[in-house]
């Protein structure tokens, strides 16, 4: 359970996300304006900042940036309606983690915040090796087994594979793929991850007994061990 | 505002009632300098030849004594354009002379000094008239007084000529300057009126619009070239803007009612639980779909009104084609088909990365989806070159073409040819690629191969004043290797 702060003045918006936050078992608090959104952020010991890219009072950019220069250093989605290309380098810039434009589906957004909350919380946590039931991924040796069995990787296949064991457990979506592992920051119409997913697939779960790799429909892709 | 209130308040009023000022001023200075001087010429030709009369009468007084002197000016002053002389005895007694009646003191002061008085003529003037005149007195031996004399009335008359011709001049000048100012004040008003009158009608909404451009290539006309240049771009953006607008209402509003309709029927008639969840669904599969439509309607305004400069940089085609390339060739093989690219090692343009890629992926998944030959594989060439100063990017298939009268329907926002119909797809795709050209300064242009299609679009080379180092490795050489 993660305790949310949106900061969002439009009331329609912040009322749907609050409630389908709640929905998945979540604390979630709202603000309306930028200033009180800062106050809220650096009082209230929140695990993720939702924050509008345009608020009265204080630019949610700026509201990111002061609490940064305070130390805070609590990982922050921006939203955004502007969606310029180069807002999100902005966006990013200012010190945000993560950068979701508007319109979005609520499970992107789910599964955004599920992926920013279990980002390590500084450089030296980075962690070296993966594990995902009998399947390592050692990134300073940049090799990948299952059980006794070395598995080859060409160099995109192991950093799919590397994101999706970070966030073992947690649905990433077929966007959040694109921008973390081939950084594209648009939406293909075609299956064209799924042809990768499956290629995947084919090497680290085929023929072995438990697959790892699962599809989650409508949503993303997931790997966890179901056999624990 | 009056109409007056509202002309003082122009610059050009100010600056024609500065210039007239100052004009009028110089010719001031310029008619009492010319007449100063006049005058001051006319005197001494004055006082010369009264010096030179008086040098010869004394001369003659000496010779000749007093009866010479008498006679010698009785017969010069009996010439019609005579001198003025007055001889007195010691008594004060006028012995002969022109000079009817002229001030007691002028005599009384024989000094030789020159003097300027009013006197009457003899013989000439009545009583009342007066003349102004140069005059010297000398006394001479034995104690007669001597007085020789210029009249001035020339003089007065040719200074007043001069005096008048000058004020005349000034005054023709300072008229003629403010008509002047006048008609170039109300010309240049009268167009800045107009553009004023222009530019509110356009305000008012009327964006077709233009300022008149009169073609004498003066700085209102170039203004006027320039704001049109604008207003253009401006109902430009306001056109895409209204397109994407219709294209929502009339696009988005077919799916839209089909979601209706669908939950419609499931709340009706679905049984159990398995009934509503594949409702449901089917529901989220359709405002997905809506969703993508959307963003992408969205994009393609975005790009439209996005400043080029502010999102190009340096880039290496090689390695960004190659990258596109390496996430589609496993869904192409997929497919049956193969992939192929051939663009020269180091091959750099300025562009965005991101958009070029979308225009790669866009292009590409038309391939896959329309570009399919009768017979045999697909095939897909991603060709980079550069020529002629400008790097191309081509995508090529083998499959049926498209009829050169439909090739530029398709780039527009949902048109879709009748037999691609059946497929996914947004109708986005192409009108996304030729933002994106357009973004570039190029465009998208088609072309039929034998067989397939090829889609090319202009990218422009990495110049040396374009070239910022630091994003792209190898970047410092900023011209692109020929293949």
């Amino acid at each position: 359970m993660l305790k949310i702060l949106v900061i969002e003045d439009d009331p329609e918006a912040a009322r749907y996300l609050v409630k389908g936050l709640s929905e998945l078992g979540h604390t979630a608090d709202q603000a309306g304006d930028g200033d009180s959104g800062l106050q809220m952020a650096l009082d209230g010991n929140y695990d993720i900042l939702i924050v509008d890219r345009m608020l009265p009072r204080r630019d949610g950019l700026s509201v990111i940036q002061e609490l940064r220069r305070e130390g805070n250093h609590t990982p922050v989605l921006i939203l955004s309606a502007l969606g310029q290309v180069d807002d999100r380098v902005k966006g990013l810039k200012a010190g945000g983690d993560d950068y979701l434009p508007k319109p979005y589906a609520f499970t992107e957004l789910q599964a955004r915040i599920e992926a920013l909350a279990r980002r390590p919380k500084s450089a030296n946590q980075v962690e070296t090796t993966f594990t995902v039931g009998d399947l390592t991924l050692d990134r300073m040796a940049h090799s990948c087994r299952r059980g006794e069995i070395d598995i080859p990787l060409q160099p995109r296949e192991f950093r799919l594979l590397e994101y999706l064991m970070q966030n073992a457990g947690q649905v990433v979506t077929r966007t959040m793929l694109l921008e973390n592992v081939w950084e594209y920051h648009f939406d293909p119409q075609t299956n064209v991850i799924d042809v990768h997913i499956s290629r995947l697939r084919g090497k680290i779960d085929k023929g072995f007994e438990t697959p790892l790799l699962h599809t989650i429909r409508g949503a993303g892709y997931t790997i966890r061990d179901t056999a624990h | 505002m009056t109409r007056l209130t509202r002309f003082t308040r122009t610059t050009a009023f100010k600056l024609s009632l500065l210039y007239i000022a100052v004009f009028t001023v110089m010719s001031g200075f310029l008619l009492v300098y010319v007449s100063e001087n006049t005058d001051h010429l006319m005197s001494e030709q004055v006082v010369q030849s009264v010096d030179s009369e008086l040098k010869g009468l004394a001369d003659v007084y000496v010779r000749g004594g007093v009866r010479d002197l008498v006679e010698t000016i009785d017969r010069r002053s009996r010439h019609p354009d005579a001198s003025l002389y007055l001889l007195t005895d010691f008594a004060g007694n006028a012995l002969v002379g022109n000079i009817a009646r002229l001030p007691t003191t002028v005599l009384e002061e024989a000094d030789g000094g020159l003097r300027r008085v009013r006197y009457t003529r003899l013989g000439q003037d009545s009583e009342d008239v007066e003349r102004q005149a140069m005059v010297r007195t000398f006394e001479l031996r034995g104690g007669f007084r001597l007085l020789v004399g210029r009249d001035l009335g020339d003089q007065l008359r040719f200074s007043n000529l001069l005096g008048n011709a000058l004020r005349l001049w000034l005054i023709v000048v300072v008229v003629m300057a403010a008509i002047t100012w006048l008609f170039v004040s109300r010309r240049v008003m009268k167009r800045i009126d107009e553009m004023s009158a222009t530019s509110r009608t356009i305000m008012q909404g009327d964006l077709s619009g233009r300022l008149s451009v009169v073609g004498t290539d003066d700085e209102f006309d170039r203004l006027a070239v320039n704001l049109n240049a604008m207003l253009d771009r401006i109902e430009l953006l306001m056109q895409s803007m209204k397109d994407v607008t219709d294209n929502i209402a009339h696009d988005l509003k077919t799916p839209l009612t089909r979601l209706q309709t669908r939950t419609e029927i499931a709340l009706r008639e679905a049984k159990g639980e398995d009934g509503y969840r594949a409702a449901l669904e089917a529901t989220l599969e359709e405002s997905d779909q809506l969703l993508r439509v959307f963003n992408a309607l969205l994009r393609i305004a975005r790009i439209e009104s996005m400043a080029p400069g502010s999102v190009m940089e340096p880039t290496d085609l090689s390695k960004l084609v190659a990258e596109v390339a390496e996430l589609y060739e496993p869904l192409v093989e997929d497919e049956g088909g193969r992939m192929e690219t051939d663009l020269p090692a180091g091959l750099r343009a300025d562009c965005n990365r991101d958009l070029i890629s979308q225009v790669l992926v866009n292009l590409i998944e038309n391939a896959l989806k329309y570009g399919r030959p009768e017979a045999g594989g697909l095939l897909i060439r991603l060709t980079g070159r550069e020529e002629g100063g400008r790097v191309s990017l081509t995508v090529t298939d083998n499959g049926q073409g498209i009829p050169e009268k439909d090739q530029d329907r398709v780039k527009e926002r949902f048109v879709r040819l009748e037999e691609s119909r059946t497929e996914p797809g947004t109708g986005l795709g192409l009108s996304l690629v030729k933002a994106v050209a357009r973004l570039h300064g190029g465009d998208l242009r088609f072309k039929n191969e034998t067989p397939g299609l090829s889609a090319r679009i202009d990218l422009k080379p990495v110049g040396p004043d374009n070239n910022r180092s630091g994003h792209e490795e190898g970047g410092t050489s900023g011209e692109p290797e020929q293949s």
